[in-house]
């Protein structure tokens, strides 16, 4: 089978070169980093950290390269979803697409070019160190499940699970994937946001009473939308954050988001908080901390063009 | 002629001196000796909307200075309780006025002496290029109103004398009203710039899409106005099209506290959201925005070290 990474960043770099292992498996990665695209063509996608891997594959920057895949999985920031399956949708014409992205909305924007959708969430991570080679900081589990709207047929979710477990991802195949997603998404909603706009990390955020305070309400609110929507978490939001927040854990990690803004990069609170919002507003369910924490991060963002 | 002591030397209180200095006898008290030396060595230089430079008796020392008749209270906030101290037992015959953001400074000063008390807000700015050098910013008016011992009459006369030294000033019966439009519009855009880093301009009226930061403004400000009203407060102008009227003239002006986030100086957020946000308790009244970026800029304070 043949199976395209639209999106060759840090995770969609562990999932290309972790299906690369497979004989049965044709990977393909479709990236607009040329020199990123380049160095996989020369000398493999390296990945290194919690574990050792090279992964042969064809990568490309042109999407009128690519040829007709059976699996798409999408794993580009959320912001650049819909130019990025705009580009590659032609090579999925028969074949089923799965987002491994951060933030709601993804599916919905697949399902504008693409059949079939599969809706995912993913838990490893990592980051570029250079072109062609990966850290992989952690690993962790996928879970991936028929988009409900436009859904690919469950055997194929299936095939695509076990592929990408065979490959080393651990993925599973479940017929509503809405509950691992909406725990990652709530836990990065009242998380992240707070770390990029007071500048401390995941731990001391937690061990401030009145700080933690507003996580709790952000939190209350993403599980009150995803309810109205009758979507069961596989398990608690707070429970993780406390979790990530004792040191041996993750008490000293900046947040992803105040990395970026740190960067001055976009950030993907449009698709966090700005999604639960929306989702929100959908099912009559009032958001008022996560939309101030939307507008707050747009700000900031704004704030660069000053 | 009038005698009149700035207390503190930043932007405002040198603005203050300068400009008074040209129809009062102008003292100044500083924190610091050095400062003062500076002050009578080579006197307080305007630019800006105003360019002079006026001559001035400073002192880091109160006793070493003349009697005022009006002593002006100009040091940030945060300040004031350790500036008011250092007047106890001076100037008998003098009347305070305090020009602090925020609510209750009034209550802060006047622990330290029975001295008569004027009540202001100033929407004046500059910047402060050294000890003896400011820049005159932003020329909108000082508001003053009468507090204890003090009357209507007193607020007039208090704001001739500002308006004759070519700042601008009005007197109000009772400035309440004023002092409340002014903490909830402050409330609201100093803590949105300092947690955004984004001067204040249009961006803060934008109300077109879901997300938009106009909406969360006026959100912010509602939360504020139900505030005012339950503690029996009419306002003087609706903060929101103070807002409106700010952004659409155009420019883009930095709040204090956006200022002091980019130096990780303390902000004022104790005294003006902070106390917005216990008036708010003390009457019952929700205000889960402004306590939002109440703990927020906390934090980011707390993120400096």
């Amino acid at each position: 089978m043949k199976i395209c990474i639209v999106g060759c960043g840090a995770v969609g770099s562990l999932f290309a070169a972790n299906l690369a292992q497979l004989d049965d498996v044709e990977v393909w990665a479709y990236d607009l980093s040329r020199a990123h695209v380049d160095a996989i063509n020369a000398k493999g996608l390296h990945l290194s950290g919690v574990g050792e891997v090279v992964g042969r594959l064809r990568a490309t920057a042109d999407a009128g390269e690519l040829p007709p895949c059976d699996f798409g999985i999408v794993a580009t920031k959320a912001m650049h979803t819909e130019a990025a399956i705009r580009a590659t949708a032609h090579a999925f014409a028969g074949g089923c697409v799965a987002t491994v992205q951060n933030g709601l909305g993804n599916e919905e924007t697949l399902a504008t070019h693409v059949e079939r959708v599969i809706r995912g969430t993913t838990f490893p991570a990592g980051k570029i160190l250079e072109p062609g080679h990966v850290q992989w900081d952690v690993k962790g589990d996928t879970t991936l499940g028929p988009y409900e709207l436009q859904p690919a047929p469950f055997v194929e979710v299936e095939r695509l699970a076990d592929a990408c477990t065979r490959g080393g991802m651990p993925t599973y195949a479940v017929s509503d994937a809405r509950g691992p997603q909406w725990r990652k998404v709530i836990f990065n909603a009242s998380t992240n946001p707070i770390g990029a706009l007071t500048g401390l990390t995941h731990g001391r955020v937690c061990e401030r009473p009145d700080l933690r305070a507003l996580v709790s309400g952000l939190v209350t609110e993403g599980k009150a939308v995803a309810a109205a929507q009758g979507i069961v978490l596989d398990s608690d939001p707070e429970d993780l954050i406390d979790h990530a927040a004792k040191p041996e854990v993750a008490y000293g990690h900046k947040a992803s988001m105040l990395q970026d803004v740190e960067a001055e990069r976009a950030t993907e609170i449009d698709y966090l908080n700005g999604g639960i919002v929306r989702f929100g507003r959908e099912h009559g369910v009032p958001t008022p901390l996560n939309e101030a924490i939307w507008a707050l991060v747009k700000g900031v963002e704004q704030s660069w063009q000053q | 002629m009038t005698r009149v002591c700035v207390a503190g030397a930043g932007t405002i209180g040198s603005l203050f001196a300068a400009h008074l200095a040209r129809v009062a006898d102008v003292t100044v008290l500083t924190r610091r000796e050095e400062h003062a030396r500076a002050l009578n060595e080579h006197g307080l230089t305007v630019t800006g909307r105003a360019e002079f430079t006026a001559s001035v008796v400073a002192s880091a020392d109160p006793s070493s200075l003349p009697e005022p008749d009006l002593v002006i209270v100009a040091c940030k906030g945060s300040d004031l309780d350790a500036l008011v101290a250092r007047l106890a037992g001076h100037y008998p015959g003098a009347t305070l006025m305090t020009v602090q953001n925020g609510l209750g400074a009034e209550e802060v000063a006047g622990v330290h002496g029975a001295w008569p008390l004027l009540s202001a807000v100033t929407f004046m700015s500059g910047t402060r290029h050294s000890d003896v050098e400011v820049e005159y910013v932003l020329d909108t008016e000082t508001w003053i109103g009468p507090n204890r011992g003090t009357s209507p009459d007193d607020a007039h006369a208090a704001a001739d004398l500002i308006a004759s030294s070519g700042l601008k000033a009005a007197a109000f019966d009772d400035l309440r009203p004023a002092q409340w439009s002014k903490l909830i519009f402050n409330a609201t855009v100093n803590a949105v710039a300092a947690l955004t880093g984004l001067a204040h301009d249009f961006h803060y009226a934008e109300t077109a899409r879901l997300g938009d930061l106009g909406l969360l403004v006026r959100g912010l400000m509602d939360e504020g106005k139900a505030v005012a009203a339950a503690a029996g407060v009419a306002l003087w102008e609706d903060p929101w099209e103070m807002n409106v009227l700010a952004t659409l003239r155009g420019h883009r002006h930095s709040p204090s506290m956006l200022e002091d986030v980019k130096a990780r100086r303390p902000t004022e957020i104790e005294l003006i959201t902070g106390s917005l946000v216990r008036e708010a308790a003390r009457f019952d009244v929700p205000v889960p925005l402004h306590t939002a970026l109440y703990v927020l800029v906390k934090a980011k304070e707390a993120s400096y070290s």
